[in-house]
């Protein structure tokens, strides 16, 4: 039967679970979860998106790139039996049986306003925009929540001592789902004081590139332009030419 | 409850299979697979998804009547309109804005910070999102952002790969601009404070991107898309520029002629629709990764589903390029719970190679994307030298652990925390194991046809990003999309402010246009239910789906 099949309609059977959703028939093991409190059997493969979504939701929030990316699907669940409230994204996190779960549709945090240009870059800037930061009780709750597990709690005390490449590094990998600041006893929103640290980190600790500087100038002073009047009107047989005779720069 | 026994993250006969990919590693380590000639490279082509037998068909109506594309986006644009037969009160306006942006990724943010910048208060323009503000395919872009900016580099060298990558089909002014504003665009990040790689000279970091003939591509880790947007979005808020989230666009509107005057908006949640009256509307809505088409999964985001197309077209706006559709080559094929996401080229230009079942490399491992992606299904589905996974889906492996043997351990942990992370998720350690890849959804190469200033062929409507066609001409090269995103989002954001600045006033608003395309559809005899735009993809069980009923 398959051989009368072509490459591509083989291809598409192949990925059908993945595209337009799992067949209960094709289904060996089976997980119970609990939504918001309410029972459903899934197919154990699922992560707790497209278990949700097999049991008939359709998301209109707590959803964004499915990938990790985003930090849209922030969602908090217990296991049966156990007492630890555990954080995870729903696009990540595989379904367990005896999961009781619930998704964070959205996270209230206060943003602070500035111009980096007109900002001091010294350790002043994180108590002018987010002075809560002093409350920090070093409890480290918001590291336990964090999802991508990054030392949470370590960057907001080098934030504290003025640690900009410390803040920087630490919190580089960090989606901004909001766990954090949702944990945080001290009401501490992590994420947007990792972001002023990041972005401060970045526009004043390295020097623009030379190589950067000169290729800017030489575009402003139009010493392409010649060179680009000419390529854009290229007949489609120079350039193929152009093409083939590229030599590769050395690795 | 038994299920399969998995050894560090694989059932056991696919740890049997990875001993092979051991055997022959060190013995590839300094090897390189030479790259395809011209010959080779066509007939390998011929198994790629756009020139396979089947999945097209020619469109029916409107500017690109005859012209071929993928039958699902032929399937939306031959769809009636949302809101048809719906009762839409135009007579009263919920948002004024002069400058209307719909979807904020990266495009769609950058136009807005550069229309503030030309002189158009943050209080005249309104950025509207379908889900939100950052749910975008740039957020998820891993590899780099290509810019000629190194000494042995130059624009026309840049030019010239995105030309033949583009198989020669690219608008030259378009890709003209794209390649001139790439420097001015990395300046322009690292003075917003983004973190872009460097050597410890201070130079940026630049590595290899597939087709290009210099190292090119500069990167934020693994995180390079959530890097730079993060950046540009905390700009944006702290300039203040009104935002609304979960409001798709379900319809534009026009002044019954040729332009395009504002658009009815949707409450996802709700129900209730908003009308917005713009003088200019930057349409910046992304790709269609979601339609699935042939069959493919998908790197996208929920909400890539072919909106912008489907609007600016039913609203008359010319489409360019749109036959053709990017497959990454390196999505993944297991776990099955992350099957189609993507594994970044720059695995590759760090020294990942691709092996088949026997342990052999069978390929250049930087080809453009659409020939690297073609020799993968030449080696599953004809060689039969694939790896087959638990689920029935085959792949080739990416010996990920070559890349610690060339630079050195702790490299992988550093440069691509963000696929280390998506695979310790699973039990699978990147650092030792190769993983399973299969060419995945992943990029529209075409869409609404634009010139160098984003300006389509209807008045008031500009286009940015990937829902634009002819920058890329047939095919995107790596670090393109990024940086077309930010050329364009920055070149929309001022040409629009200039047309404000000329004395626009604001036009009226009507749906003229979705009247005269419900009478083309029947006119070409389409009788369908199809509508569309269809804002996001169904993935609801088909046993739940079966027995919902409307009440409310």
């Amino acid at each position: 039967m398959k051989e009368n099949k072509s490459i591509m309609d083989r291809i598409a059977d192949a990925a059908k679970s993945v595209t337009t959703g799992v067949d209960a028939k094709d289904i060996e093991y089976w997980v119970t979860i609990y939504i918001m409190g309410r029972e459903y059997k899934v197919p154990a493969d699922l992560t707790i998106l497209t278990a949700m979504e097999y049991a008939g939701y359709k998301f209109v929030r707590g959803v964004g790139c499915r990938q990790g990316f985003c930090g849209a699907c922030t969602t908090i669940y217990r296991k049966k039996g156990d007492y630890k409230l555990q954080t995870g994204m729903a696009c990540q996190t595989r379904v367990e049986d005896g999961m009781y779960l619930v998704q964070i549709p959205f996270v209230p945090a206060e943003k602070a306003n500035y111009d980096i240009e007109k900002e001091k870059y010294a350790v002043s800037i994180f108590f002018k925009h987010y002075p809560e930061i002093a409350k920090c009780l070093s409890c480290n709750t918001c590291t336990k929540a964090c999802p991508q597990d990054l030392e949470v709690m370590d960057y907001i005390q080098a934030a504290i001592k003025g640690d900009f490449e410390k803040v920087a590094e630490e919190s580089f990998d960090c989606i901004q789902c909001g766990l954090c600041a949702i944990r945080c006893p001290s009401e501490i929103v992590q994420y947007h004081i990792a972001q002023l640290g990041r972005r401060m980190f970045g526009r004043y600790e390295n020097p623009e590139p030379e190589h950067l500087k000169r290729r800017v100038k030489e575009i402003e002073d139009g010493k392409f332009n010649k060179e680009m009047d000419k390529i854009i009107s290229a007949a489609k047989n120079e350039l193929e030419k152009l093409y083939a005779e590229r030599v590769r720069e050395s690795d | 409850m038994a299920e399969m026994k998995f050894i560090r993250g694989y059932p056991e006969y696919m740890r049997e299979l990875i001993k092979k990919v051991e055997q022959t590693r060190m013995k590839r380590k300094d090897y390189t697979h030479p790259a395809l000639s011209k010959e080779g490279r066509e007939e390998v082509l011929k198994l790629h998804p756009d020139f396979a037998p089947g999945g097209k068909r020619k469109i029916s109506i409107g500017p690109n009547k005859g012209e071929i594309g993928p039958t699902e986006v032929v399937d939306l644009l031959e769809a009636y309109p949302l809101i048809e037969k719906k009762d839409i009160d135009l007579s009263r306006t919920d948002y004024s804005p002069e400058i209307l942006i719909i979807g904020g990724g990266l495009a769609g943010t950058t136009a807005a910070l550069w229309a503030n910048n030309s002189g158009v208060a943050s209080k005249d323009i309104l950025l509207t999102n379908k889900l939100r503000h950052g749910d975008a395919n740039s957020i998820m872009a891993e590899g780099g952002t290509q810019a000629a900016d190194r000494s042995n580099d130059s624009l026309k060298k840049h030019y010239i790969d995105t030309m033949g990558g583009g198989h020669f089909a690219n608008k030259p002014d378009v890709l003209r601009a794209l390649v001139e504003d790439a420097p001015f665009i990395m300046d322009w990040l690292l003075k917003l404070g983004a973190i872009i790689d460097r050597e410890d000279n201070g130079d940026f970091v630049e590595k290899w991107g597939g087709g290009t003939s210099v190292r090119r591509l500069h990167s934020c880790r693994d995180y390079t898309g959530l890097e730079e947007f993060r950046v540009i979005r905390d700009e944006f808020r702290s300039r203040e520029i009104p935002c609304i989230e979960h409001y798709p666009t379900v319809e534009l509107l026009t002044d019954g002629e040729n332009r395009v005057t504002g658009t009815i908006l949707w409450n996802i949640e709700t129900g209730e629709y908003k009308i917005v009256r713009a003088k200019a509307t930057i349409l910046a809505t992304g790709g269609f990764g979601r339609l699935h088409i042939r069959g493919f999964p998908t790197t996208n985001h929920y909400g890539a589903t072919c909106d912008g197309v489907v609007l600016a077209y039913h609203a008359g706006a010319k489409l360019r390029d749109v036959d053709t559709v990017q497959y990454h080559p390196t999505g993944a094929a297991y776990p099955i719970q992350i099957v189609g996401y993507l594994l970044t080229e720059k695995l590759r230009s760090t020294g990942a190679q691709p092996v088949n079942k026997d342990g052999e490399a069978f390929v250049f491992p930087l080809e453009p994307r659409d020939i690297e992606a073609s020799t993968f299904i030449r080696e599953c589905y004809v060689r039969n030298k694939g790896i087959v996974t638990p689920t029935g889906l085959r792949g080739v492996w990416l010996d990920t652990p070559l890349i610690e043997i060339k630079n050195g351990e702790g490299y992988i942990e550093k440069a691509f925390p963000g696929m280390k992370r998506m695979f310790d998720r699973f039990n699978i350690d990147i650092r030792k194991d190769p993983v399973l890849v299969f060419p995945t959804l992943h990029y529209q190469n075409g869409g609404v046809e634009t010139t160098p200033w984003g300006k389509t062929s209807l008045e008031g409507l500009w286009v940015a990003g990937e829902v634009s066609g002819g920058v890329h001409g047939k095919n995107r090269l790596m670090g393109n999309s990024t940086l077309d995103t930010m050329v364009f989002g920055r070149r929309a954001g001022i040409s629009t402010a200039e047309y404000i600045k000329s004395g626009k006033s604001a036009g009226k608003l009507t749906l003229e246009h979705t009247k005269k395309y419900v009478n083309q559809l029947k006119e070409a005899g389409i009788k369908t239910k199809r509508r569309a735009p269809i804002l996001l993809p169904e993935y609801r069980g088909k046993a739940a789906l079966a027995r919902m009923i409307d009440i409310f």
